[in-house]
């Protein structure tokens, strides 16, 4: 207290500002992120976002693994949809390759990734919802979350970290079984989402807490470089999978929910129609999937199979190398982006020629859509802030990488 | 392979508006880039957003090619237009004894946190940037990480205390 100026105290008796921290163990902030906010009684006068709490150094880790080491690093950013993280690595060093991916192995990604884009959204749904004070919401959606898991379990042996896909097509084929189990998942899953509308979209108290908050305009949205439901939220009709298709999302039948208000409801009423469009599009891909190969034709890239490798020398022999020394990238640069279920996830792949990567640098969704907070939260009550959150759907293993 | 002649049409309307502002243009993987002067990163970017509708900034990063090259970093603008939905790479080479490039902060807004990550990663310094602040890392830590000089493990143990 010695060193405490008291006249310097006392020239500013009548402060109206208070700064106050929220975060990083604060619950509502969906992981470690640290906001500081300066109130007016209790209306924020400027949010300062302060992250890097769970910085792992994952973008200097790839440059010291091979590439296809790197794949189980990507489960590790988005952990609530690594499927499209695995996706987005695998198809930019494909783009280097410049390999040709089978046609079921195509299928499987876009169901298997539309499946995680559901279980993505249940995530959000339910803490979105318990956010705001919807308890109940939170069991509901992890129930349906926790089939989505179970059938990315049956699928890769892994339930958070699936590493599922390949460079060159996929990890294995599915198990038996497995179409049965995600039609009866489809089957299901209507009645839920029926349920969900009923229990929160058409509850007049959520409604309350989620229109005309964390406001957006169309403009001040592309300038942030919002994307994915953010983005569609305040009216901007863009959507990866329709604009830049990859992995033959061009040839299923789906629509893009915009919705124009640019607040909390806007954003969420576009995630809630896009999990029947992820329906839709699973549907279709069920329908779609015929035998065939998995992997890509390229032995020298992609493992080989376990019983040629016990018949076949060479197929020893390129096992022998792809794991022992990896295989070589031609040189050249490569950034390509995905929708994910968050926006859009770039990767920015630099290569020299050896078996690892020269710079491997992610644009994850939820570290641009975060930076625009201030912008939706200044202006609003302090209350507001947990669902302004909400709406913006970031994960902090992303953010931070 | 995606059909590159709309993106060289867009670098052609470039060089004939401005032509110091184009280098060099590579193509490659169904990608194209151009090779900017740091001097003209801006007005190029400005040029790319008013005029040919790249109004949004996709991505901004850094590359270290390693100590002994020179130019040794490298700064990489993805643009993306949400109205034509093409992408198109600007970069910028710097050296490392002057590493200062002119922020685009003011074309778009969303260039302030990925110029700060750049900055934090790679300690290239974005001039005019509002708030050039260390995003990821301490405020205190010492070496900027993604450089290819800096040991993987860091150069000591780190403690918050």
């Amino acid at each position: 207290m010695k060193n405490v100026d008291f006249r310097e105290v006392l020239d500013q008796p009548l402060e109206s500002h208070m700064t106050i921290s929220m975060g990083p163990q604060h619950p509502s902030t969906h992981g470690v992120l640290r906001l500081e906010l300066v109130l007016d009684g209790e209306m924020i006068v400027k949010a300062t976002p302060d992250i890097g709490y769970l910085h792992t150094g994952m973008e200097k880790l790839f440059e010291y693994k091979k590439y296809q080491q790197g794949i189980v690093i990507t489960d590790r950013m988005d952990y609530l949809n690594p499927l499209g993280n695995n996706l987005a690595y695998v198809m930019a060093v494909e783009k280097l390759l410049q390999l040709e991916i089978p046609e079921r192995a195509q299928v499987i990604r876009v169901m298997m990734c539309e499946l995680q884009r559901i279980a993505s959204h249940m995530v959000w749904l339910g803490t979105h919802a318990l956010d705001i004070g919807a308890m109940s919401m939170f069991f509901y959606a992890f129930r349906q979350r926790e089939k989505i898991l179970n059938l990315i379990e049956a699928a890769s042996g892994g339930r958070m970290t699936p590493s599922y896909f390949r460079i060159g097509g996929l990890m294995m084929d599915l198990p038996a079984g497995f179409e049965h189990r995600v039609k009866q998942f489809l089957d299901e899953f209507p009645e839920a989402l029926e349920q969900f509308e009923n229990l929160v979209s058409k509850n007049t108290l959520f409604q309350a807490r989620t229109q005309g908050i964390g406001y957006i305009s169309r403009e001040d949205a592309i300038d942030w470089g919002l994307t994915g439901p953010c983005l569609r939220g305040s009216g901007v009709d863009l959507d990866l999978r329709r604009d830049n298709p990859y992995s033959g999302y061009e040839t299923y039948d789906f629509e893009v929910p915009v919705e124009t208000g640019g607040d909390v409801w806007a954003r969420f009423r576009v995630r809630m129609r896009e999990l029947y469009e992820s329906h839709k599009i699973v549907r279709q891909a069920l329908e779609r999937l015929k035998p065939g190969p998995i992997k890509a034709d390229a032995p020298k890239v992609v493992l080989p199979d376990r019983n040629d490798m016990r018949k076949h020398m060479d197929a020893l022999i390129h096992h022998f190398l792809i794991i022992a020394e990896g295989f070589n990238v031609p040189p050249g640069e490569v950034y390509h982006a995905i929708e994910a279920s968050k926006g859009e996830l770039g990767v920015y792949i630099k290569s020299n020629g050896g078996p690892k990567p020269e710079r491997v640098h992610f644009r994850g969704p939820s570290f641009v859509n975060l930076s625009a907070l201030p912008v939706m939260a200044e202006g609003e009550m302090v209350a507001d802030v947990v669902a302004i959150i909400g709406s913006i759907d970031i994960v902090l293993g992303e953010v931070d990488r | 392979m995606a059909d590159t002649r709309p993106l060289l049409d867009f670098v052609e309307k470039l060089k004939a508006e401005k032509p110091e502002a184009v280098v060099e243009v590579r193509e490659a993987l169904g990608e194209v880039t151009v090779i900017v002067p740091r001097e003209h990163i801006v007005e190029a970017c400005r040029f790319m957003k008013q005029a040919l509708d790249f109004d949004m900034l996709a991505d901004l990063c850094g590359v270290d090619r390693g100590p002994e090259e020179d130019p040794r970093f490298e700064v990489n603008y993805h643009l993306f237009s949400t109205k034509h939905h093409k992408r198109l790479r600007l970069k910028v080479l710097l050296s490392e004894d002057d590493p200062h490039v002119t922020t685009v902060t003011t074309v778009w807004k969303t260039a302030n946190w990925h110029e700060r990550e750049t900055y934090d990663m790679f300690g290239i310094i974005f001039d005019g940037h509002p708030d050039l602040r260390r995003i990821l890392l301490p405020s205190d830590f010492d070496g900027h990480p993604l450089r290819k000089d800096y040991p993987l493990r860091g150069y000591e143990p780190y403690s918050l205390t």
